[in-house]
């Protein structure tokens, strides 16, 4: 079942056009893959979903509703959370307070709290602390731990691996792993041996378009359209 | 380019201003419409000087009149202690240029590398400073009364500039020819020659690279240019020519003081007048301070008759009242900015290009 | 060794303790400790006033990004209209501890009221279409501003307008040779329960947190479901009706007013945010205290300075702290 569909997805900033035609979809479940190189259009793209830039009226429908128009709190409430490149936390609130600005009603379910504790012990331990004051990889644990804080039917997440240490690369690997079972991840990413771990389908977007889309498994075999794409060296 | 038919209106708008202000003395032969002319000339130069920042840098200054200020201050000092003397007058207005360059770096330097809205605030915060100082210093500067003092001998309305066989002042066209003229072609002259050395600026490659400034910051950093070193610069220029049109304004009315030249109230016309005549055109400064000038003149006069004419509504005569003026041009003001930001100068010419 | 005393500095509160060296210095200074203490008691107070106008123009800064120009109107409405609230309860403010109370009480309400109201009024018509071109929202702030001062002028008139005030605030508490104006200690308390009041607000409410979250990053706030424009309206409604309580307490403490009152207290309330840092609640009120003690004691001790000294003070602090003692988060 298809959760998320960008049909033509144009997104003009300013006067310039950054997306020219973004087409995919999303299927339910499992972690979709956005790869391509640095301004491709990656983060337009997602940006675009969340309303944070205007795309093209029409051209964005998920669980089968037109969502192109709507103001991003509005989508966000549809259940789409978003985790930004730049991570996006508050970095004056405690960790407690980061997290119970994320929840709907401003109360913690117990059980998606603990389950929030496994996947990331270092949260607990810093509860009180402010979050300007964490490491790296901790305001990226926060920010995504911000996203499933409630049920979400889909997480846009852009590249959370950049800039971390490969041992915090691998726990966050299996994070989104747990996640990824009863929630879809959207995954936007550079690091392409972490994007081949996790997805299942994928899209590959430069200047603007789509350009490839397929099975992780067959673009992962394919080594001579990785280099033609991504520029990667076999 | 093919000039438009917008550029055209505004460009021959321009001739019959720069006409009418040239010929003034001769075409309205009475003292209050030379005044009208002197001031249209004077806040001619302010406006554009003042067009140089907000227009084509983009940054918002409130100090505009303090360097307006420094500049009619120290000629009007000078005359005063040291008489009425060519000396005077340039020993006043270089000191107003000197303190005014002084001043523009020190405040340039502290908060050009902040944002707008800070440099904003600081020039407004400097301005009223020098307001109550000015106030308070009333030995030098007279107070609120400001101070009194006698021109140069040329432009005394009693000196003859030619003389007919009887020793009586000679006329032209029924226009005496006296000192009151040659200051009035005085005042003309250096406004003109101020004007067209900031046209000049704009066109140069110093206008191309200001506007780069204006329309992308960091992408005009990125290229390489010095953008707090420009502004410091375009600020400390604008401060420059706001002062010598002060010094020349302090020559003509023969009086200083804060109503004159460092009042809030004349920051807020020349805002009117850059707003209205259109910001990032140095021809919005001709028409915005032409229309102005003339309004305070003779829109009061209108208003008092509409006052009187509402006496029976409630509210309305005291809104209408000659001296609550400036609510309706608030209110222009804010319909302008509003809706038409370029102001009547960059609307026509805009208007023109899509013909 | 410089490094170990500015630890130690910070702390024991870092630049929090600006105010308390100056009252130290400034004791010195003085040299009679009874004037010391009269002084410090109307800096304080001043402050406090002070505070409350500048608390929401700092506040809206800090999480919309826009400054408005036009922010004195509200002070200046504020004045005049808890003016003529009192002028015309004039009868029960002799009328006995109960009625001058209840009096004071309903012409900080009007104020207040009247703030709130205009606050919308001026968020929506005014500053909305604005949002993120600062050249055009200083105009149109300062355009409104131009509006609201000649309003104010037909409305009521040009000449100075008495404010009279409840007999209990009259008058002055004597301990000793030290001399309290009632009313300053007043406003003082006043100022006080409000920044109590405003830090209650933002550090134990969800309101609270969602105003803090949103200066650092309004996207974020927008992603996590969270309509900041009625947020913004809030705390644009919020920030007008402190700055007309400002301007009615102000009021009450000049006891004559004139329309440009608006336009004086507005340089002290851009250099008090200056200083502070823009968007901080603490370093606004940190500000307006150091304003007011400075002025106070410059008043004192070289007339002639009082106004040029809170220029220096700025510049000095600018020359320091670019963005201000105590800038919000960013």
């Amino acid at each position: 079942m298809t959760l998320l569909s960008l049909q033509n997805m144009k997104t003009q900033i300013g006067q310039y056009h950054v997306l020219h035609d973004i087409s995919f979809e999303v299927p339910q479940g499992g972690v979709f893959v956005l790869l391509g190189r640095n301004g491709a259009g990656k983060t337009t793209t997602l940006r675009s979903i969340m309303g944070l830039w205007q795309p093209q009226p029409g051209s964005v429908t998920f669980k089968g509703k037109d969502i192109s128009t709507l103001a991003t709190a509005d989508i966000a409430r549809l259940g789409i959370a978003y985790v930004p490149e730049n991570m996006g936390i508050f970095g004056g609130l405690t960790v407690e307070e980061n997290l119970v600005l994320a929840t709907a009603k401003g109360r913690f379910d117990q059980t998606r709290l603990r389950r929030i504790y496994t996947l990331f012990p270092a949260l607990e331990q810093f509860w009180t602390k402010q979050a300007w004051s964490l490491s790296g990889g901790q305001k990226q644990m926060l920010a995504v731990a911000r996203a499933i804080i409630e049920p979400r039917d889909l997480i846009l997440i852009d590249e959370p691996t950049k800039g971390l240490a490969p041992s915090i690369v691998a726990a966050m690997g299996e994070a989104f792993r747990e996640i990824a079972q009863d929630t879809t991840i959207l995954l936007v990413e550079q690091n392409f041996n972490f994007a081949r771990s996790l997805g299942r389908d994928m899209a590959v977007i430069d200047d603007g378009r789509v350009v490839h889309r397929g099975t992780m498994a067959d673009f992962a075999a394919d080594t001579d359209l990785q280099g033609q794409l991504l520029g990667l060296s076999a | 380019m093919k000039p438009t038919y917008g550029t055209i209106a505004v460009k021959s708008a321009m001739l019959v201003i720069a006409a009418l202000l040239l010929f003034a003395p001769f075409l309205f032969q009475d003292i209050r419409a030379l005044e009208v002319a002197a001031r249209i000339c004077i806040f001619i130069v302010l406006v554009a000087s003042y067009d140089l920042l907000i227009g084509y840098t983009g940054i918002v200054s409130f100090a505009h009149t303090m360097f307006f200020g420094f500049g009619a201050y120290g000629s009007a000092i000078a005359l005063k202690q040291m008489g009425p003397g060519w000396d005077s007058v340039a020993l006043g207005t270089v000191a107003g240029v000197a303190l005014s360059l002084v001043v523009a770096t020190a405040i340039g330097l502290i908060s050009l590398r902040v944002k707008a809205i800070f440099f904003a605030m600081i020039t407004l915060a400097a301005a009223s400073v020098v307001l109550v100082l000015a106030s308070q210093l009333s030995q030098l500067t007279g107070g609120e009364d400001g101070i009194t003092y006698r021109a140069p001998d040329l432009f005394k309305t009693a000196t003859k500039l030619a003389v007919d066989g009887d020793g009586k002042v000679l006329r032209w066209f029924g226009v005496k020819l006296n000192g009151k003229l040659a200051a009035y072609y005085f005042v003309f002259a250096t406004s003109l020659v101020l004007f067209l050395i900031m046209l000049r600026i704009t066109v140069s490659p110093l206008g191309t690279v200001l506007k780069a400034i204006r329309e992308n910051e960091a992408r005009a950093e990125a290229i390489g240019y010095r953008v707090v070193a420009y502004r410091t610069f375009v600020f400390c220029l604008s401060a420059v020519v706001a002062s010598l049109a002060g010094s020349v304004y302090a020559v003509w009315l023969k009086y200083t003081g804060p109503d004159t030249a460092l009042s809030f109230a004349i920051m807020i016309d020349i805002l009117l007048m850059v707003v209205i005549g259109g910001m990032g055109t140095m021809w919005g400064a001709v028409i915005g301070a032409t229309l102005m000038v003339m309004a305070q003149y003779y829109l009061r006069d209108l208003m008092g008759a509409a006052s009187e004419a509402t006496a029976a509504i409630p509210l309305l005569p005291e809104l209408l009242a000659p001296d609550r003026w400036l609510f309706w041009l608030g209110i222009i003001f804010i319909l302008l900015v509003y809706f038409f930001p370029k102001g009547i100068a960059g609307t026509l010419m805009a208007r023109g290009q899509r013909a | 060794m410089m490094n170990r005393v500015s630890e130690t500095l910070g702390r024991l509160g870092g630049v929090n303790l600006l105010p308390l060296a100056l009252a130290a210095v400034a004791f010195v200074l003085i040299g009679a400790p009874s004037s010391w203490v009269t002084l410090t008691v109307a800096g304080l107070s001043m402050g406090m006033m002070v505070f409350l106008m500048a608390s929401g123009l700092s506040l809206v800064f800090g999480l919309m990004d826009v400054l408005n120009f036009g922010h004195s109107a509200f002070v200046s409405f504020g004045a005049f209209v808890a003016a003529t609230v009192l002028a015309a309860l004039s009868t029960w403010l002799d009328g006995g501890w109960m009625l001058a109370s209840a009096a004071l009480a309903l012409a900080l309400l009007a104020a207040i009221a009247f703030g709130l109201a205009a606050g919308l009024f001026f968020e929506t018509v005014i500053i909305r279409p604005v949002y993120r071109d600062h050249l055009r929202q200083i105009l149109i702030t300062m355009g409104a501003l131009i509006v609201s001062e000649q309003i104010i002028l037909a409305v009521w008139g040009g000449t100075p307008v008495s404010v009279p005030r409840p007999s209990f605030l009259e008058g002055a508490w004597i301990i000793g040779d030290v001399s309290m104006e009632i009313y300053r200690l007043f406003a003082m308390g006043l100022g006080a329960v409000v920044f109590v009041g405003l830090m209650v607000l933002l550090n134990r409410t969800r309101i609270g947190l969602l105003i803090r979250a949103g200066v650092e990053n309004r996207e974020m706030v927008e992603a996590l479901g969270f309509k900041i424009n009625r947020l913004f309206i809030g705390v644009f409604m919020l920030g007008s009706a402190l700055a007309a309580l400002g301007g009615a307490m102000w009021a009450g403490y000049e006891t004559l007013i004139t329309p440009a009152l608006g336009g004086e207290m507005m340089i002290v309330v851009f250099i008090v945010v200056i200083i502070g840092g823009l968007g901080s609640i603490e370093g606004t009120l940190l500000g307006a205290i150091i304003v007011g003690l400075t002025a106070n004691y410059i008043g004192y001790l070289a007339p002639k300075l009082a106004l040029a000294s809170n220029m220096i003070l700025m510049m000095a602090i600018l020359m320091w702290r670019p963005s201000g003692l105590r800038p919000a988060v960013k």
